[in-house]
């Protein structure tokens, strides 16, 4: 099961009303994924020479302002900490790479969940509705979201094993179906150099664009790369800085559904997720063809 | 003869088919209107009296399952399985279908008047299926009798293990799945394409339509057929 969503807002004018737009999709689909939910937004984008990263602590007392204080301290940096639930957006002109390293040294126990200038992800085990409420997503404005409503299949129902997974800056990968070959190509991939948190198939495939994409390859090749390694029955949906992209295996069993108007682009497992917008009556809808890929925004 | 509308935001699902199935045999309400299907799953299935029903929007998955006699009209888009399983009456859809239309149907007729996804009329038992766009990959998959009619293009592995039923396509066929060859096109097979499209209110010209069945190759095991 599981259900994806995704919306991309063409008209800026909607932008502050992402939020209100957005949840509604992700708790139409609680039926398909009632175990965990997770969702990526895209909003308040940071200068380039700064970084946004989205941090997760399973400890409910974490300590952000310490945190804030020992890392400015540590790399000479600017560090603004905005907790979220039991997430927290880290700002910083610090060189990420070495913000990642400090991270792993000194606080382990705190999870990357995603990072780059615009990107923002929650997940949470629970309700879709639970975790849409812990993370304001009602309130959120931005210019796009995608997200994921889980029943596990593949391995524990953890807040690690929730979708999105970050792919790369900016990028990020909800998955609805499960993949075969998963533990073979983690095996491979760990030899790359690529860490993995879990168990999980869709980890994986996360894995494997972060993987071709570090190697210098378009989104779209490695989405093309995917389609040759990823064995097993999927609909794709990821992320991009601009847009979000959507990709279904050969075989098309898992449910997709698009539907465009003048102002937004939308993607979700099933209709009954989208029919609320505004014009979705008179929207052209689709069913996304098998072993295609289609994208929206400015991606190569 | 007036119409009745049923509000499905206000009585859900279960409501506007309960009030469907709960009328007598011969009611004078024949002619219903189903508002805000909003997507919804098994909008209008098990119908079993001629009655009218119209949904005023978009149907999710397996819109008007099981139907016999009536005539459901969706004015929009329809999900996963749409008529699957029905026995007679008439199902349309102004927009397109998602997969899986019309699977395992047994009678009744069937129009999309857009586009239907893969494995439209998969297992169809005597459905006829008359669509006005194109149909996705595996069309047909085992199709044991009835008829599919695709205006358009089909996709790959066109009637894969097809039985008896007889597919007409007027555009291109990306490929042919096993058993299935393209067949003469009889005085016979004409008279029912041209019975098939008047029906569907489609205006292509039946002359344009190839036809394509069984082999019957597969009936029985062959050791040739083993992959």
């Amino acid at each position: 099961m599981c259900g994806i969503v995704g919306l991309y807002l063409k008209n800026t004018d909607l932008q502050p009303t992402l939020g209100a737009l957005f949840e509604p999709m992700l708790v139409e689909m609680t039926d398909r994924g009632p175990d965990s939910a997770g969702f990526a937004i895209y909003r308040n984008q940071v200068d380039q020479d700064h970084t946004k990263f989205t941090l997760a602590s399973d400890n409910p007392k974490q300590d952000w302002k310490a945190l804030d204080a020992d890392l400015e301290k540590a790399l000479n940096c600017d560090v603004q900490i905005s907790p979220v639930g039991d997430h927290a957006i880290l700002i910083t002109d610090g060189d990420a790479g070495q913000v990642q390293q400090w991270l792993a040294e000194q606080r382990p126990q705190i999870r990357i969940v995603g990072s780059g200038r615009s990107i923002e992800i929650f997940k949470q085990t629970g309700l879709p509705q639970d975790v849409a409420d812990k993370f304001d997503l009602i309130n959120a404005q931005g210019s796009h979201a995608i997200g994921h409503t889980r029943m596990a299949t593949e391995s524990a129902v953890t807040t690690e094993g929730s979708h999105p997974f970050a792919t790369g800056l900016d990028l990020c990968l909800v998955h609805n179906g499960s993949l075969s070959n998963h533990n073979r190509l983690r095996r491979q991939l760990e030899r790359n150099g690529i860490t993995f948190q879990t168990e999980n198939d869709t980890e994986v495939a996360a894995g494997f664009l972060t993987w071709k994409l570090r190697q210098g390859m378009s989104l779209t090749e490695a989405l093309e790369a995917g389609r040759e390694e990823l064995d097993g029955f999927y609909t794709f949906c990821i992320g991009t800085a601009d847009g979000f992209a959507v990709m279904r295996d050969p075989i098309a069993c898992k449910h997709a559904v698009m539907a465009e108007t003048d102002d937004w682009v939308a993607m979700a497992t099933e209709y009954r997720a989208i029919a609320h917008l505004p014009g979705a009556d008179t929207a052209r809808i689709w069913e996304p063809e098998p072993d295609r890929i289609y994208i929206w925004g400015d991606v190569q | 003869m007036s119409v009745a509308k049923l509000d499905l935001k206000a009585i859900g699902v279960r409501g506007v088919n309960a009030a469907l199935h709960d009328l007598p045999k011969g009611s004078n309400e024949t002619q219903w209107v189903i508002e805000n299907p909003m997507g919804q799953h098994n909008i209008a299935c098990g119908l079993d009296a001629p009655i009218e029903v119209t949904l005023s929007g978009h149907a999710g998955f397996y819109c008007g399952g099981m139907n016999k006699e009536a005539t459901i009209t969706v004015k929009g888009h329809s999900g996963v399985g749409t008529g699957e399983n029905m026995m007679s009456g008439v199902i349309r859809v102004t927009g397109n279908a998602s997969e899986s239309a019309g699977a395992t149907g047994h009678g009744g007729l069937l129009i999309i008047e857009g586009d239907a996804s893969s494995r439209c009329g998969i297992s169809m038992k005597g459905l006829d299926i008359v669509v006005g766009g194109s149909v996705g990959h595996m069309s047909a998959f085992m199709a044991q009798s009835g008829h599919l009619v695709v205006c358009g293009d089909a996709g790959d592995a066109l009637g894969d293990s097809i039985y008896e039923a007889i597919l007409f396509v007027r555009g291109k066929v990306a490929s042919l799945g096993a058993d299935c060859i393209e067949k003469e096109m009889r005085p016979k097979h004409l008279a029912k394409l041209t019975e098939l499209l008047e029906a569907a209110g489609f205006d292509a010209d039946p002359a344009e339509f190839r036809r394509y069945g069984s082999a019957r190759k597969l009936y029985n095991f062959d050791i040739d057929n083993a992959y």
